[in-house]
């Protein structure tokens, strides 16, 4: 319990973005061949210090297969809100849930980011008991803990009954229970994100264990088996209050961004693949009336490619498609980037009208079949994935591993973990930067980044941008 | 009901009735206290205004809490209220309301975790969340020996007065002492809520807002001990 706020919670988006710039980048890293413990590293992102661009430290857990995926903080600005009361938590743990394993580990901060160390180990039984989960994702802080979504029900495959959330108490880190009382129609799971004012949570699917474990089923997304609905939830009551089936071609509905500001009663989603013609989309959803809408907004063409250029799983179809992977939206809500993993491309959409994104920048690494390198002259394995974006939205930071499995599928030359960023403009574009360019040890891949003091996937507001 | 208005005015009068003075401002002391606590909602009033762009929406966000606070506050006295009635028994139900709130600021010393239920209240439904947090923060015990003092100064409490007359004149004050606490508390609150809304910026609601969970706790069993040491010494 601390005296006053953590000074990295912020009321509204806007005095995030006016904070202090980030001086480190926590990133996992994955061992695809489990081969090695799973590890987190901490990156020196301060222009001008003498480690810039290099990883200060790391923090290697004890046991090895988890397969680290996504991570999130034990508090953030949602700790500002009015009605929990909740103010005097610190930013201080990083919450690194084992996709694969079902651990979950807890690391202190605190007193230097150089300085990390584990604090807590939750083993997978606890998991299990207390939610008759598997497999836990995303993590995001909110009003009566932290919240975890996970992939997998209960049993050996996951697939005893359906995954949901469940909440972990945000001092002590015991896991407490599922959060759902009413899950209406919703069976699968991936991304959640709330408004927390207007009390609702919108959640995405990916697809059931047996259907991403052991790589993509080919067969599965050809009969378009993976998920492809969003659920609107009433945050409060715990309910499912609609369902919005975006139409059974439109595969993977990943990422849930919903608008930082919580007087913007809209978000975005990503889907991977349209089955039907290779295409990536964005989509908007919104409320309106008391209903909530969701529409296609942006499309992704896939590219025609020979070959010899892909991998066995692509060559029947003669290209490259998209697969919109991750999409992250700037704290001001105006940019939205999409990193199209298939064909090596992060894209910037102004989607200042939400309804309406309108393509504002572009660079291309990597990519099945183009393979461009760094600015730098450096390799850039598999594509641009995992996106975070600084608060002031000035620095875009990307890694490319997707999951161990699905990685070698689609790349199987090998995917090398590597960091990199790209300035932003102050009306838009991007422009790699020539000088971040973060290689980690051999045989580690990379996967989610957060940054010191929060960024633009991890904070929620509970007071308008004035 | 309404008698212990009349007793206002006395109260105030400089002349004489001192001890129903200091009980007067202390209870106008705990309603300021309560408004300008972060916790007890004037940055819901704040986010409410900012919200639907409207200082009505301000004023609606205050107008609610208050009423959650006031309803709070009438719940916890009432049963007092009816205690009273039994004059003779007037030593030891003060004793034991002391007692009360002293053991509810130890209690709030050690088991310094918020209510997690209190997080399940819709931010729809204010009123109820004003009364549920007024109510396990114990803001409305805190009143309870200010409101037994003040019935004792006004003799509402002596056995010379028919039962009737007598629970009249206890819920009458019961009533008074909330009003008047609310009324302070939410002048309190709304001025700050409005002085942000309006001047001072969404800044202030981070840099203002102190960890009070120990003071708070220190005050409840202050003003038990207070009223338990006049209750011992009279």
């Amino acid at each position: 319990m601390t005296m006053r706020p953590d000074p990295t919670f912020h009321a509204s988006p806007k005095l995030a973005m006016e904070a202090p710039a980030e001086n480190f980048a926590y990133t996992l890293l994955l061992s695809p061949d489990f081969s090695k413990p799973d590890a987190l590293a901490v990156i020196d992102v301060k222009p001008g210090s003498p480690t810039y661009s290099q990883i200060v430290h790391t923090v290697t857990m004890p046991n090895k297969g988890d397969e680290f995926h996504h991570f999130g903080w034990n508090a953030c600005s949602s700790a500002l809100s009015p009605l929990a009361g909740h103010a005097f938590i610190e930013r201080r743990y990083l919450i690194i849930p084992g996709l694969r394993s079902s651990r979950i580990y807890i690391i202190d901060t605190k007193p230097d980011p150089t300085q990390a160390k584990i604090h807590k180990i939750i083993e997978p039984e606890e998991v299990f008991k207390k939610t008759g989960y598997s497999r836990p994702h995303t993590i995001h802080c909110g009003p009566d803990g932290i919240y975890v979504s996970t992939l997998g029900g209960g049993g050996e495959d996951g697939t005893n009954g359906p995954p949901g959330v469940f909440i972990m108490d945000c001092e002590t880190f015991e896991v407490l229970g599922r959060w759902e009382i009413d899950r209406g129609p919703q069976t699968r799971h991936y991304d959640f994100w709330w408004n927390l004012p207007r009390d609702y949570m919108v959640t995405s699917e990916w697809a059931l264990p047996p259907q991403f474990e052991n790589g993509i089923v080919p067969e599965d997304l050809l009969s378009n088996k993976y998920g492809h609905c969003l659920h609107f939830w009433d945050l409060r009551a715990r309910r499912n209050v609609q369902t919005i089936d975006l139409g059974a071609n439109h595969q993977m509905a990943l990422e849930v961004r919903p608008a930082h500001d919580p007087v913007r009663e809209y978000g975005f989603v990503g889907v991977v693949v349209d089955t039907t013609n290779l295409e990536a989309s964005i989509w908007t959803w919104w409320r309106e009336g008391g209903k909530f809408h969701a529409e296609k907004t942006a499309t992704i063409p896939p590219e025609p490619a020979p070959k010899e250029k892909l991998p066995p799983l692509l060559q029947g179809f003669g290209a490259v498609p998209p697969l919109v992977t991750d999409i992250d939206l700037s704290m001001d809500d105006r940019f939205l980037y999409v990193s199209c993993w298939g064909t090596g491309e992060m894209r910037q959409y102004d989607v200042s009208d939400p309804r309406k994104p309108k393509l504002a920048g572009s660079v291309h690494i990597g990519g099945i079949a183009r393979r461009t390198a760094h600015p730098n002259g450096k390799a850039f394995a598999a594509g641009p994935q995992m996106v975070e974006i600084s608060r002031d939205g000035r620095r875009v930071y990307w890694t490319n591993s997707l999951y161990s499995t699905w990685d070698d599928q689609f790349y199987p030359e090998g995917v090398p973990g590597v960091e990199v960023m790209a300035n932003v403009g102050r009306d838009g574009g991007l422009e790699l930067d020539k000088d971040y360019f973060v290689s980690f040890p051999d045989g580690y891949r990379a996967h989610q980044i957060r940054l010191e003091g929060g960024d633009c996937s991890t904070d929620s507001f509970c007071y308008p941008s004035v | 009901m309404f008698d212990g208005l009349f007793l206002l005015p006395v109260g105030l009068d400089w002349g004489h009735a001192s001890p129903a003075l200091w009980l007067w401002l202390a209870l106008l002391a705990s309603g300021l206290y309560h408004g300008v606590n972060p916790g007890m909602g004037w940055p819901l009033a704040v986010s409410a205004g900012l919200m639907d762009k409207s200082p009505r929406a301000l004023f609606r966000a205050l107008w609610a809490l208050s009423a959650g606070h006031f309803l709070a506050t009438l719940l916890v006295l009432l049963p007092f209220a009816f205690l009273l009635v039994l004059a003779e028994w007037q030593r030891p139900i003060q004793i034991g309301a002391s007692l009360l709130v002293i053991g509810f600021g130890v209690y709030r010393l050690i088991a310094r975790r918020h209510p997690r239920a209190l997080a399940r209240i819709p931010p729809t439904q204010l009123v109820l969340w004003s009364f549920a947090v007024a109510v396990a923060h114990g803001a409305a015990l805190m009143l309870v020996p200010i409101y037994l003092g003040l019935c004792q100064a006004f003799e509402l409490d002596a056995g010379h007065e028919a039962v009737g007359a007598l629970m009249k004149a206890s819920l009458g004050m019961a009533v008074l002492v909330s009003l008047v606490h609310v009324i302070a508390m939410v002048s309190a609150g709304g001025c700050l809520a409005w002085l942000v809304y309006r001047y001072l910026g969404l800044r202030f609601v981070s840099r203002s807002w102190f960890n009070l969970d120990a003071v708070w706790a220190i005050s409840l069993v202050l003003v038990g001990a207070v009223a338990l040491a006049f209750n011992l010494a009279s």
